[in-house]
């Protein structure tokens, strides 16, 4: 693993049973990269990042994050990543502030690294008027940069974005990867997963999973090149179908 | 250890902000006390009763103005043939008509026996079985003060004892039952709910996946309960000392260890459900179901144990309220120390670790 690579997975596999859910991928992410991790509902994304953050065991296959190995260090990865799920989960009874606080809280920030957070991150998001309101009460399109926001409060060297933008209108998304752009710009990996064949095309790489099978991995524009078509839609169709 | 605080503190806003959970903690509690010692009560206040008195001695009429004369009954009218008894239940005014005999004075000196039929309107079993002891109790006093006086004795009623309780105060019977179904309510079903609420709101997730182990996570969401619940026992201990003025005839601080000790097992089984339920609803449904139909009727609280078939008595074993109910109602009416309720003790601890074994085995599995 040279220094540049910081997710390694090779032969990675779980089988539930003898259905093999995720089925021995193998690839690596590089530093400052957004990677995307495409595949059509249960093709085997959710359960691959799962094994890569740490809350699942892998049945067979090698995997580093970060330097670390999932089967033995998994308390290491889960210090060096962030991560936001499709479900939206920040806590709507608490405020904006006490959302901060408490997450930079249980990454073991300091009290005066979360005041220092907490200012950056409400200048950055715009949100220094409701910092006092529950987050409940916001629109969902704030809700999402900020959850996002919170999931990089640690500096984390990774991200791991599952589905992040689902139900969000198209002007949140757009302000969404500037933000994503933004975290590669200053070193952070994004791995992303995503539905929406349009946010494929902002990712410096992209893997296409098919029944537990990654079946294309390459930049979106020799992918599109190598299918001889004219956007990842149709990329992501001609595979699906076979 | 400081995320462990910041993680408790997050849980009280959750708490102090939801205004049903604020009430369920604290409304709750303090109703239910109130709807058990005053409203739903065993205990008989004037009723009602009529007097068939075929005898018109000197003891009947002393007999009668005892009864008048205690808190309980107020005789409402005398009648004179035993036809009108049917009229004047189907009125349901009177609920017990008190029948003496003819010559019952006479035979009372006489043959050292006398005969009194008590009838009551059994409509209402409890009022009617309550009446019949009460009236059975006067007589019983009655028999007792002509014994003093006289060498020989006179014989009116059946023999009846209580012991413990003796003047049927329902609010004591009360108590114990109404302590643990709150304990139980706020510890299990609070508990469970705000554990798989983290889970259907997909927290739970980012908690695993940050540093926070999941024994922190477990700890940090149980123990305001803890306090809670804590404080819960305390309000109603002190509620039934000096509104009821129930007497804590034993340790006030063993009281305090037996219901730590009970809140520790509800909030194990609180956690037991919260990782066999994935929703909120599914964990509200299983706590009630469960847990507080059982602890109502099978614990012991209402209906007594021993009357009840044997299979449900074996069931009533497993429910951690009957150990918890005998233990409370031994401290605080008999008075008695660990060295009687050891064994009751051993059994929540036992279940308890039983409980929390077994979430942890499930845990894991979830986590694979």
């Amino acid at each position: 693993m040279d220094n540049n690579t910081v997710i390694q997975v090779e032969g990675l596999t779980k089988m539930y049973g003898d259905f093999a859910a995720v089925d021995a991928i193998t690839f690596d992410v590089k530093k400052g990269e957004i990677f995307g991790f495409l595949g059509a509902n249960g093709a085997g994304k959710t359960t691959a990042m799962k094994m890569l953050i740490g809350i699942s065991k892998p049945t067979a296959g090698k995997a580093q994050v970060a330097g670390f190995d999932v089967y033995k260090q998994a308390e290491n990865i889960k210090k060096s990543i962030g991560y936001m799920s499709q479900k939206f989960a920040l806590y709507d009874d608490l405020t904006v502030k006490e959302n901060i606080t408490f997450f930079g809280g249980i990454y073991g920030l300091s009290r005066k690294r979360i005041k220092e957070k907490i200012a950056i991150l409400l200048e950055e998001l715009g949100l220094e008027d409701v910092s006092d309101q529950l987050v409940g009460a916001l629109p969902l399109g704030w809700k999402q940069k900020l959850s996002f926001s919170v999931s990089l409060i640690h500096d984390p060297k990774i991200v791991f974005l599952d589905e992040p933008t689902g139900g969000v209108d198209p002007i949140t998304r757009r302000q969404f990867w500037e933000m994503i752009y933004k975290a590669a710009h200053q070193g952070t990996t994004v791995f992303v997963t995503t539905h929406y064949m349009d946010e494929a095309e902002y990712c410096d790489r992209v893997s296409i999973m098919v029944n537990g099978k990654i079946e294309a991995l390459d930049t979106p524009k020799k992918l599109k090149a190598q299918f001889q078509v004219d956007n990842m839609n149709d990329v992501f169709l001609k595979l699906a179908r076979g | 250890m400081k995320r462990f605080i910041g993680f408790i503190k997050k849980e009280f806003y959750h708490i102090f902000r939801d205004k049903r959970s604020l009430f369920i903690l604290f409304g709750m509690p303090i109703a239910q006390i109130m709807l058990f010692g005053f409203a739903i009560t065993n205990e008989i206040n004037n009723v009602d009763i009529a007097v068939l008195d075929h005898s018109k001695g000197a003891t009947t009429t002393e007999i009668i103005n005892k009864i008048s004369a205690s808190k309980y009954f107020s005789i409402s009218q005398f009648i004179n043939k035993e036809s009108d008894i049917e009229t004047i239940f189907k009125k349901g005014k009177v609920k017990a008509v008190l029948n003496f005999e003819k010559g019952f004075s006479k035979n009372l000196i006489k043959d050292h026996k006398a005969t009194i039929q008590i009838i009551t309107d059994a409509t209402d079993p409890n009022t009617a079985n309550t009446v019949s002891n009460y009236v059975n109790a006067i007589l019983q006093q009655y028999q007792k003060e002509l014994n003093k006086d006289i060498a020989i004795t006179y014989q009116i009623v059946p023999q009846t004892r209580m012991v413990y309780n003796p003047e049927l105060k329902s609010v004591y019977m009360f108590v114990p039952g109404v302590m643990t179904i709150i304990l139980m309510l706020v510890s299990a079903m609070m508990t469970s709910i705000s554990i798989t609420r983290e889970k259907e709101l997909g927290t739970m997730e980012i908690l695993l996946v940050s540093p926070i182990k999941p024994i922190q996570v477990i700890v940090g969401k149980v123990f305001p309960y803890i306090f809670l619940s804590i404080i819960n026992a305390t309000v109603i201990v002190l509620l039934s000392i000096f509104i009821f003025k129930m007497p804590v005839q034993g340790s006030l601080i063993l009281l305090g260890f037996e219901s730590v000790l009970f809140i520790i097992t509800a909030l194990a089984l609180g956690i037991l459900i919260s990782t066999i339920s994935a929703t909120q609803q599914t964990a509200m449904m299983i706590s009630l179901m469960g847990l507080m139909l059982p602890v109502i009727l099978l614990s012991g609280f209402i209906f007594p144990i021993s009357s009840m078939p044997l299979p449900l008595q074996i069931i009533s074993n497993i429910i951690p309220a009957k150990w918890f109910i005998i233990i409370i109602k031994g401290i605080m009416l008999k008075g008695v120390g660990l060295q009687y309720l050891w064994k009751e003790t051993l059994i929540l601890i036992g279940m308890t670790i039983f409980y929390i074994g077994l979430s942890v085995k499930k845990y894991k599995i979830r986590l694979e």
